[in-house]
Parts: C-alpha cells; sequence; structure tokens
C-alpha cells in the first residue's frame, strides 16, 4: 500500500490522530507535572466525558449541550476527586497514588458499565459536520477534519491559560518547584485543585469530541490511557509542548507504519518511546531533573 | 450401568468412612505391584478433579468469560446461555431433556454450579481463573471463551490438568487444529468451515476474479479464518490486494481503512470480531469505504447490527452458528428462544446457543458413561453418535473433537424490512456440516493422552 496518495492521506491521518492524543495527554502532563500524581484514572475521565456527552445528547439531541455537558462533569468530578481522594495522597509514595487512581479508574469504568452496559453507544457527529469531504487527493470524513479545527482552538485556550494568565504562571511555577511557590504565600493547594480541574476537564472533553469517531464502551478509555503515557513520555513529563509534540508524532508514528505493516503500527509506538527513554530520558521537551 | 466406587460412596459418605476411605488406598498404594489390584473393578486411580470434584452432592462448572474489554457483549451472551443450560440441568427441563435424555436433575443425580470469572478475552487471565477454580472449587468442566487464544490456552490447561474443556466461542482453526487435545471439544462452528460454507454464496452473489481486502485481528483466530477464505475463493480467481492486520482491542481504524479505501478493492472481508468489529465497520461508513466496496462478515459478531446501528449489516453476508429466526424450522430452537426469552428479555445469538448445546452434550456424555470420570466421558464422546442439538442431528469428530454441525448462512435485512427490533437478518442457506470439514488430520491435531 506504499504509494504517493496513500502516504499523504496516512500523513493528514496521523495529524488528525496526533491532536487528539495531544488534547488528552495534555490534561495527564500538567496533572502530573503540578501535582505530581500520576493520574492512572485520565482514561476513566476520557470515558466518562464521552458517556455524559452521550447523556446530555440522548435527552437533548443537541451536540453543543452534549460537548458543555461531557467536560463540565469530568471537571467538576475532577475537582471532587482531587478534593475528597487525591489530596490525601499527596505526601504518601508514588505506589499508593497509583493504586487509588487505578482504583478509582476501575470504579468508574463498572459504574458506567452498570448504567449502560457494554454494548457500544453512539453519538452522531452534529449534522453540520456529517459526510465526506473531498480534499483533492483523499477523501476524508468531514467530522475528522473538524475534529482537527476543535482540537487545536482548544489546545490553543489552554496554551493561553497556561502562558497568559497568572493562574497558569503558577501552575507552570508550581510544575518547576512547588515548594518555593508555596513558600512564596500562594496557596498552591488550591492551585493544584484548579489544575486537576482543568486537567480533567480536557480528558473529558477529549472524550465527547471523539465520541462520534469512535462508538463508545465501558473500556475506551483503557487502551487511550497506554497510549496516553507514551505521548506523555515521548514529549517530556510536565511538558504542556511536549505534550502536544508527542501526540502528533504518536498519530504520525501509528498511521505511516500501518502504511507499511499494519501488524507493528503500536508496536513502533512502544519502539519510538523506547529509544526517547534511551537517548533522552527526560522526553524532548521534559527539562532534566523535573520529578 | 455399573455405578463407579466413588459414586456408590458418595451416597451417604461420612468423614469418617471417606478417611477410611483414603487411608484404604494409601494403603493400597504401597503394596507391591502384584497385590497392588483395586479391590472393585472398575476402581480408577484419581486423574484431575476426579473423584474429587465429584464426591459430593454437587459438581461445579468453572467458566472464564469476557465480562470486560473488546469481547465484553458477547461474553455476557455467551454465559447467559451457560447459566441457562445449569438452571435446565438441575429443573430437567423438557428441552434438556431432549438433548440429554437420561438427565433428570442434575447430572447423574449431582447438582450443577457455575463459578464465573472475567477473563477480558486474555489467555492469562483465564488460565489462571481456571487453575483456581480446578485447586478451589475442583470443577468438572471448564468452558469460556470468545478469543481463540483463550480456547488454545484452555486446551492446554486441559489436557495438563486432566479436566474436560468444552470450548465456548472459539473460530481458530487451530482449537480443534493443530492445538487440539484430548481433554477438549468444540462444538461450534470455525474458520474454515464457515469460509467452506459462505464462499459458495458470495462467488454466486459477487462473481468471479474479485479483489478483496481483508481487515484481521492479529492472532490465532483473525489468521486461521482469513486463510481458510483465501483458500476457499481462491480457485474462482479472487484474489487478496491488502491485509489489514490490527492487534485485538485496536482504539481506532483509520489508518487501517486509508489503507482499504486507497488499494482498490471490491469487497471488504472483515474478521474482526467484538467491538473491533462494531467500530471498524462504523469508521469503514465514515471513511466512505462501505460505498465503495461490498462488505463480508465471515464469521459473525454477535449484536453487530444492532451494535453498529443505521443499517450497517443491511446487505451484509455472514456465516454463523446460530440465528434465532431457525425457530420456524427447528422446534428444538424455538424451545429455547422461548426459554432464553422469557429469562433473560431477548432473543439469543449464537453465544448463548453454543454454550447451552455444549453443557448439553457433556451431560449427555457423562449419563452415556454413568460416571465423570474424564477417560470415559472422553471415549463416550469419542464414539462420534448421532446426537441432537438445536439445529438437528450432528455428532463429534473422534479424530478431532470437533462437532459436526450445519453452518448457517445468514444477510443483513434493511431496517425497512424488519419485522421486529430483533430481527437483523434473512437465513440465507442451512449448510450441512459433513462436506464443510477439512480431514481431521488436515490442521494437524494430535489429541494426546487420556491420563
Amino acid at each position: 500500500m506504499i504509494n504517493w496518495p496513500n502516504f499523504v492521506s496516512q500523513l493528514f491521518n496521523g495529524l488528525a490522530l496526533g491532536a487528539l492524543l495531544a488534547l488528552i495527554s495534555s490534561g495527564l502532563t500538567i496533572i502530573y507535572g503540578t501535582l505530581g500524581v500520576l493520574n492512572l484514572a485520565h482514561g476513566a475521565m476520557f470515558m466518562l466525558g464521552g458517556y455524559a456527552g452521550y447523556a446530555a445528547y440522548s435527552y437533548t439531541g443537541s451536540f453543543i449541550v452534549a460537548v458543555i455537558a461531557g467536560s463540565l462533569f469530568v471537571m467538576i468530578l475532577g475537582i471532587v476527586m482531587e478534593r475528597v481522594i487525591i489530596r490525601h495522597f499527596y505526601h504518601r509514595p508514588h505506589e499508593d497514588q497509583l493504586l487509588v487512581t487505578f482504583g478509582l479508574g476501575i470504579c468508574f469504568v463498572e459504574i458506567v458499565r452498570f448504567i449502560f452496559s457494554s454494548q457500544s453507544q453512539v453519538v452522531p457527529p452534529p449534522p453540520l459536520f456529517q459526510g465526506i469531504t473531498s480534499l483533492g487527493f483523499m477523501f476524508y470524513p468531514t467530522y475528522r477534519l473538524a475534529v482537527v479545527g476543535i482540537v487545536a482552538v482548544a489546545l490553543g485556550a489552554l496554551f493561553i491559560v497556561l502562558y497568559r494568565t497568572r493562574l497558569g504562571m503558577i501552575v507552570r511555577a508550581g510544575i518547576e518547584d512547588s515548594v518555593m511557590v508555596d513558600s512564596l504565600g500562594i496557596n498552591v493547594y488550591r492551585v493544584f485543585m484548579v489544575v486537576f480541574g482543568i486537567g480533567a476537564m480536557a480528558a473529558g472533553f477529549a472524550g465527547i469530541i471523539n465520541a462520534p469517531v469512535v462508538s463508545l464502551t465501558p473500556g475506551i478509555g483503557d487502551d487511550i490511557l497506554v497510549q496516553t503515557f507514551v505521548v506523555v513520555v515521548i514529549g517530556g513529563v510536565g511538558s504542556f509542548p511536549g505534550a502536544i509534540l508527542g501526540g502528533l508524532i504518536a498519530g504520525e508514528i501509528i498511521s505511516i507504519t500501518s502504511m507499511i505493516n499494519p501488524g507493528y503500527a503500536y508496536v513502533m509506538l512502544f519502539v519510538a518511546m523506547t529509544l526517547v527513554l534511551v537517548l533522552r530520558p527526560h522526553g524532548l521537551l521534559g527539562a532534566q531533573g523535573r520529578e | 450401568m455399573k455405578k463407579t466406587f466413588s459414586e456408590e460412596m458418595n451416597l451417604a459418605v461420612s468423614r469418617r468412612a471417606l478417611l477410611q476411605g483414603g487411608a484404604g488406598l494409601i494403603g493400597g498404594a504401597m503394596l507391591p505391584m502384584g497385590f497392588a489390584m483395586p479391590a472393585f473393578a472398575d476402581d480408577k486411580p484419581a486423574i484431575g478433579t476426579w473423584p474429587a470434584g465429584s464426591s459430593g452432592s454437587s459438581v461445579t462448572i468453572g467458566a472464564a468469560v469476557p465480562r470486560t474489554g473488546t469481547y465484553a457483549v458477547q461474553g455476557e451472551d455467551e454465559l447467559k446461555g451457560m447459566q441457562l443450560a445449569v438452571e435446565h440441568l438441575n429443573s430437567g427441563h423438557e428441552l434438556m431433556q431432549k438433548l440429554s435424555p437420561k438427565s433428570k436433575k442434575g447430572v447423574l443425580g449431582k447438582e450443577v454450579k457455575l463459578v464465573v470469572a472475567d477473563s477480558a478475552a486474555k489467555p492469562n487471565e483465564a488460565v489462571q481463573a481456571q487453575q483456581r477454580f480446578i485447586s478451589e472449587n475442583k470443577v468438572v468442566l471448564m468452558t469460556g471463551s470468545t478469543s481463540s487464544a483463550v480456547a488454545v490456552a484452555l486446551n492446554k490447561l486441559a489436557q495438563r490438568e486432566h479436566v474436560l474443556y468444552v470450548a465456548a466461542i472459539s473460530g481458530s482453526n487451530d482449537t480443534t487444529g493443530k492445538d487440539c487435545v484430548r481433554y477438549g471439544f468444540r462444538q461450534g462452528f470455525f474458520g474454515q468451515t464457515a469460509a467452506a460454507a459462505i464462499a459458495p454464496v458470495l462467488i454466486k452473489q459477487f462473481g468471479k476474479n474479485k479483489k478483496v481486502a481483508y481487515m484481521t485481528p492479529d492472532y490465532t483466530y483473525g489468521h486461521t479464518v482469513t486463510k481458510s477464505m483465501q483458500d476457499m475463493t481462491k480457485d474462482a480467481g479472487w484474489t487478496t490486494v491488502t491485509n489489514q492486520v490490527s492487534p485485538l482491542g485496536a482504539p481506532d481504524f483509520s489508518s487501517y481503512l486509508l489503507n482499504v479505501a486507497n488499494s482498490g478493492a471490491d469487497l471488504l472481508i472483515n474478521v474482526n470480531w467484538g467491538h473491533d468489529a462494531v467500530l471498524s465497520i462504523q469508521q469503514a461508513k465514515q471513511f466512505g469505504v462501505l460505498d465503495k466496496m461490498k462488505l463480508v462478515v465471515p464469521y459473525q459478531v454477535p449484536f453487530l447490527a444492532r451494535e453498529t446501528g443505521g443499517g450497517l449489516m443491511s446487505g451484509v453476508y455472514a456465516a454463523t452458528d446460530y440465528w434465532w429466526t431457525v425457530e420456524d424450522k427447528y422446534p428444538l430452537a424455538k424451545m429455547f428462544n422461548e426459554a432464553f426469552n422469557k429469562k433473560f428479555g431477548y432473543n439469543p445469538e449464537w453465544g448463548a446457543e453454543n454454550s447451552y448445546v455444549s453443557f448439553a452434550h457433556w451431560a449427555r456424555m457423562v449419563e452415556e458413561a454413568g460416571t465423570f470420570y474424564p477417560p470415559d466421558v472422553i471415549k463416550t464422546w469419542e464414539k462420534g453418535e448421532t446426537i441432537p442439538s438445536l439445529l438437528g442431528d450432528v455428532h463429534y469428530r473422534k479424530e478431532d473433537h470437533q462437532c459436526v454441525r450445519p453452518v448457517i448462512i445468514v444477510k443483513g435485512k434493511a431496517p425497512k424490512d424488519m419485522k421486529n427490533k430483533e430481527d437483523y437478518y434473512d437465513v440465507v442457506e442451512i449448510v450441512p456440516g459433513d462436506g464443510l470439514m477439512q480431514k481431521p488430520d488436515a490442521f494437524g491435531c494430535k489429541l494426546g493422552d487420556y491420563t
């Protein structure tokens, strides 16, 4: 299947895949960077965004409402989770943090399975973006094209929050050295709560935006979680630009490899991660010494 | 039929009697060979979970089915078939009596219990669960699979532990082919029989010399089904222009589908299964692939039409083990549908049917053998007698333990033609099993020992 039109198609598809991975990964990476907690429930929150949106869509029939509901629900859940559970784990070993978030993830998945069953649920794309668009060199689902734009806007918004606001400055400072931020008299725990909320919302937003592309199942977050980790490791832990770069690289690796040998598409992703870990252990855009 | 020693013992076995018996057995075992002949004519050395698993008033079946992951939906249906079968065995239900006439209440008068674990369609998890069931519950029968990788792993466990195993859903040729075992049996259809049954229908429908794109999940099921389809359509001049191999549970099929879209194929034969099938078909629609080429699903996926929605399966051909509308032709199928519907509120898919019939056949063999002693049960099974199923008479081959049974070819209905909400397919043809099977040794089956 190696020919020029297919190569261009796959290159473009890699971009679309990568954009989505970038959005989910950015949530994971800023949470980890700021709070030092690796949130293994992140995949489940991606899934919850999809289901909350699906529920809203079923009631209202509006995709916009679904997107708002999916994002807000997961953001609120993230804040509650941080206040009630996660904050008790900041000073506990990393293993405890992994276990508690992993456990929460399982609970979320099984609650959703209990309510919605394992059968897949479909959220159709908004009428404006239904159908297929010809790009000249290829045909591509219109909604996937739209996703690239939507994700770009969302990442732009996240960029503005992180790099152009006071909150963002504190968050970035917290990623570098949270003890110092604390000693400057800033209530670092409130910042943690906000960051967890924003990170969760990024996953929830991605979940509902992704819902028309894939049909929803309770386990949808599990595979995404693994890929998200790969993206974060490639891009550099705690780095927002790294998550974007890592996402795009991961998307391209999957697409381009599948053109040459589809059986190796996901294997190559891990090969890339291994290479990065060997050659640049802190990731492509990660800073050395950052934990 | 003469009862075995252990079965006579268990009628009112007390702890003391058991200890005494046990001491006697140990004492017997310590005698020199010349004196070691058992005191009872058909007394046999313990094997696997026998006699421990069947010495009480109940026997246990261990099921490792996927309740999470890519095959979860199909696993649940499979499990429901098992639950109904156990209920029918214990109550002596009319349908069960038709399939296993000697079963009155329970099997050999013992109540049947079912213990269940989630395998997530992963071989290691299934094996761990079954190993626990063997040591803790002394299960007399194992079942469960939806992935053939699980079926093959449990086959091997069955042979090693000397505990019988009936495959649940397993489409790989290997399950009763190169990975067959003495302790494993399969009721259901598989890659070879699916391909042999559906290929003539497809060739008749679509003509000769077609270019085909395959989508294949990357494990034993996918590879053997794709191979069988290629073999069966080769003579009609069908060629493979691309074969998109993907991992089980791939989160997105877009890059594979772009390759398919750019391949110039006339047909897309999608071997993906479970949620992978749902997602790949939905995304094929999104990419316009289904407008360019005809879709075929050689190994039917329970609930596929329902889950893909939007009439995507309309006009799509598939081979299957069972589709509920065959009840018009088979009275036992009608009884099964009614009982299943009453308990679970929907018409059973083929995972449930396969589980139910597999349990019934196992019960029949145990009753015929008059013992749970596995080698005797296996030998009874290997007699290859003609026995009833929900689709008329069938038999098991002694060489590879595969049931010779019909394969049903269905074609997806357009939503407007559906008579009710579960009327997804027309039954195009019911192909008798005999002509579909490969020669017993064609896939390298060597069954192994009885003990």
